[in-house]
């Protein structure tokens, strides 16, 4: 190993700031310096911020740079790579990276699902090992029964991180219960909710973990053919999960004989094509299986009829994640993070008009003003924060009223508050909630598959309806038709795409209904963003 | 004309990679899709239904429900452009007028010299750097009306029109 160890973020995010650029520049530079042998130069996945540069970290000095252009390699080569100097102009506060706990309460980051993702070259299964990477699957086949597998998942109190919350051992109890020849475990990877990236950045970052955790359970469940959908255009993820399996194999904890423990699993990756109703899991089954992604009526639910009809494990990448690390380490550990109903972990996504864009895993239970102004670092340009969705486009729009409200699976029962997928969208004074209310149900308008009425007649109607408002032509019986739409298309819906239209439309009707009643009759938008257009006047003749 | 033999091979390779009998259709599509570049041509599509044995109607309505696969040729740039709110939000509906102006085309549409189509995405999920397009497989994030312009003359010298 040589001395000086210099990281750099090349995830997707970094690339599109240059990071595929500053690493070779980079490694020529350390060529032209002859430092060949003092620095080792690893490219890693995201280090879960974005301040408009790329992250390089430096080792074993532990200083983080944002690097915004070539000159900036050349600065850290040249005053911190050769004379020890930091370059205290790019430094990066490390607060933000590595936090430190202060005498008041303040949220600490705890890496758990992202442990590796930052830290370790991605396509490289030795540096995964490294960092008990297999162990857990080693301990799973070896000192466990499948039953054990499942009671240590379902004692941790780990619940579905793709937005549902469904507990993840009872799933997988229900599936190791149904007698049949095959069965399936299958990762949801069809990451499509706006303003979520951590799947894609778990898979580019950490892509064993997934892997590992399928192994696993399957072992659990008894199944021994698995498949990971991914979103068709995450090409960075289906790059580094692909060389993964490819890897797995060559160790030999895929395939047959698995260790020599007599268990064996199969694992192979299906690109999605473009349709976000796949990201629920029957449309994404009916996707595996060759056909549009329309989805089924449930029950049967996938743990019992799933794949090919057969008994389905199927779970989001987040969840999978989260596996290997509770097995080797026991439910106890696991559960002393977050809260009592929620524990462990969760990665939100940053996002909007927040100073540092990125992700940021913490424990459950953090509040909403937390995460946008002590990690995202507040608003930018020093705007007054206006609105939040947070967790998703089928989650919540809030007012800053509801910023202390702890983000847990309960904070939507307790006080309409969203965790979903993890997104937090801070949206300064400049937008229109009308504007933003129509973009999402255009939203949802676009991506109804269809097949059920209630689901494509409703997203129609509540466009129609709310651009006619955007064009300042809105009347007062609009809000009551928009929330009749909202609670017929919640429970009459097929699946879980048009049941949730209800949540985001309510949300933003009743949080900020000030905002709609002033649109309407108004000679222009109040908050001058949408474009009024006056009526077309049909001339009679007299 | 459609090369009989390359397609038949593509999807004798697919089925090898199979875990399943029925599992290759759409990975099947993706495959053909790139050997085509931006399209699946129709007599394309009759051979994955006869390699595969599924019926043509099911192959032409996979290829119709999901907006990555297109029947019709696209342009040599298919440029697509993500509407959703985080990118909305941060200064996506200006690039969204941007690229309307200065291609000339709206949505759906491709330019007269064959070189791009507009199309529009949901959320690619590079958030932490939107307004984000993608332009065939390259993504371009941090965007200004200005870095569009630019983009897309940039292409447009380097791009040939049919």
């Amino acid at each position: 190993m040589k001395p000086i160890l210099v990281l750099v973020s090349v995830d997707s995010n970094s690339i599109l700031l240059g990071a595929k650029q500053f690493v070779n520049y980079l490694k020529e530079a350390i060529e032209k310096y002859n430092l060949r042998d003092t620095v080792d130069v690893l490219e890693t996945g995201s280090m879960g911020v974005y301040t408009q540069g790329v992250v390089m970290a430096i080792f074993p000095d532990d200083i983080y740079y944002s690097v915004r252009s070539i000159e900036d390699v050349e600065k850290i080569v040249s005053e911190h790579l050769l004379k020890g100097r930091a370059v205290l102009p790019l430094e990066l506060p490390k607060e933000r990276l590595k936090l430190v706990v202060e005498k008041e309460r303040v949220t600490e980051e705890v890496r758990i699902v992202l442990r590796n993702v930052g830290v370790i070259d991605p396509k490289s299964i030795d540096q995964y090992i490294a960092r008990d990477g297999y162990f857990a699957l080693h301990k799973a086949l070896f000192e466990m029964t499948p039953q054990q597998v499942i009671q240590t998942i379902k004692e941790s109190g780990l619940r579905g991180r793709g937005g549902a919350g469904f507990p993840t051992g009872l799933k997988w109890e229900f599936t190791a219960k149904v007698q049949a020849d095959q069965k399936y475990v299958v990762c949801n990877a069809d990451e499509g909710e706006p303003g979520t990236f951590k799947d894609r950045l778990i898979m580019e970052g950490d892509p064993h973990s997934v892997i590992e955790a399928m192994i696993i359970c399957g072992y659990a469940v008894g199944a021994t053919k698995g498949y990971i959908y991914i979103r068709g255009e995450y090409y960075g993820s289906v790059e580094n999960v692909q060389k993964a399996i490819k890897d797995a194999y060559e160790y030999g904890f895929l395939g047959k004989n698995i260790l020599g423990s007599g268990f064996s699993f199969d694992l192979t990756v299906r690109l999605g094509a473009g349709a976000y109703v796949c990201g629920e899991e029957t449309a994404l089954l009916e996707s595996i299986e060759g056909k549009s992604g329309r989805p089924r009526l449930k029950p049967p639910y996938p743990p019992t009829q799933g794949l090919f009809g057969k008994p389905t494990v199927i779970n989001n990448v987040e969840t999978f994640a989260n596996v290997p690390q509770i097995i080797l380490n026991g439910a106890n550990w696991f559960k002393q993070f977050g809260t009592k109903g929620s524990p462990g972990t969760k990665v939100f996504s940053l996002v909007g008009n927040v100073v540092k864009r990125g992700i940021v895993e913490v424990p459950m239970g953090i509040s909403v003003r937390e995460l946008i102004y002590r990690f995202g670092g507040g608003l930018l340009g020093g705007k007054r924060l206006y609105m939040v969705q947070t967790g998703g486009t089928a989650g919540t729009f809030i007012g800053v009223d509801k910023l202390d409200v702890p983000l847990d699976y309960e904070s939507f029962r307790d006080h309409g508050v969203s965790i979903g997928s993890g997104v937090i969208l801070a949206m300064d004074e400049d937008v229109c909630p009308v504007d933003v209310a129509l973009n999402t149900m255009e939203f949802f308008e676009h991506e109804s598959c269809g097949k059920c009425t209630p689901c494509r007649e409703g997203t129609r109607l509540a466009v129609q309806i709310l651009r006619k408002m955007s064009k300042g032509q809105g009347q007062k019986e609009d809000l009551e038709t928009l929330k009749q739409i909202a609670l017929v298309t919640q429970e009459a819906s097929l699946c879980g795409l048009g049941q949730s239209i209800n949540v985001p439309l309510l949300s933003i009707l009743d949080n900020f209904k000030e905002d709609f009643v002033n649109h309407i009759g108004a000679s222009s938008c109040p908050r001058g963003v949408c474009r009024f257009e006056k009526p077309t006047k049909v001339k009679t003749k007299v | 004309m459609v090369d009989r033999e390359a397609i038949v091979n593509l999807v004798r390779n697919i089925k090898q990679q199979a875990l399943e009998e029925r599992d290759m259709l759409i990975n099947a599509l993706h495959q053909i899709q790139n050997h085509f570049g931006s399209y699946i041509p129709v007599e394309a599509a009759k051979l994955v239904a006869e390699e595969l044995n599924v019926p043509e109607s099911k192959v032409y309505e996979v290829l119709t429900f999901y907006t990555m696969f297109s029947i019709k040729p696209r342009g040599k740039y298919v440029v697509r452009v993500c509407v959703n709110l985080p990118c909305h939000v941060t200064g996506g509906r200006q690039i969204i007028e941007t690229l309307k102006q200065t291609l000339g085309i709206d949505f759906d549409q491709t330019t007269s010299d064959g070189l791009f189509t507009l199309e529009r995405t949901s959320c690619l999920g590079l958030c932490g750097v939107a307004p984000v397009i993608m332009v065939n497989d390259e993504y371009y994030g941090d965007l200004t009306p200005k870095k569009v312009k630019e983009l897309i003359e940039s292409l447009r010298a380097r791009g040939e029109g049919r």
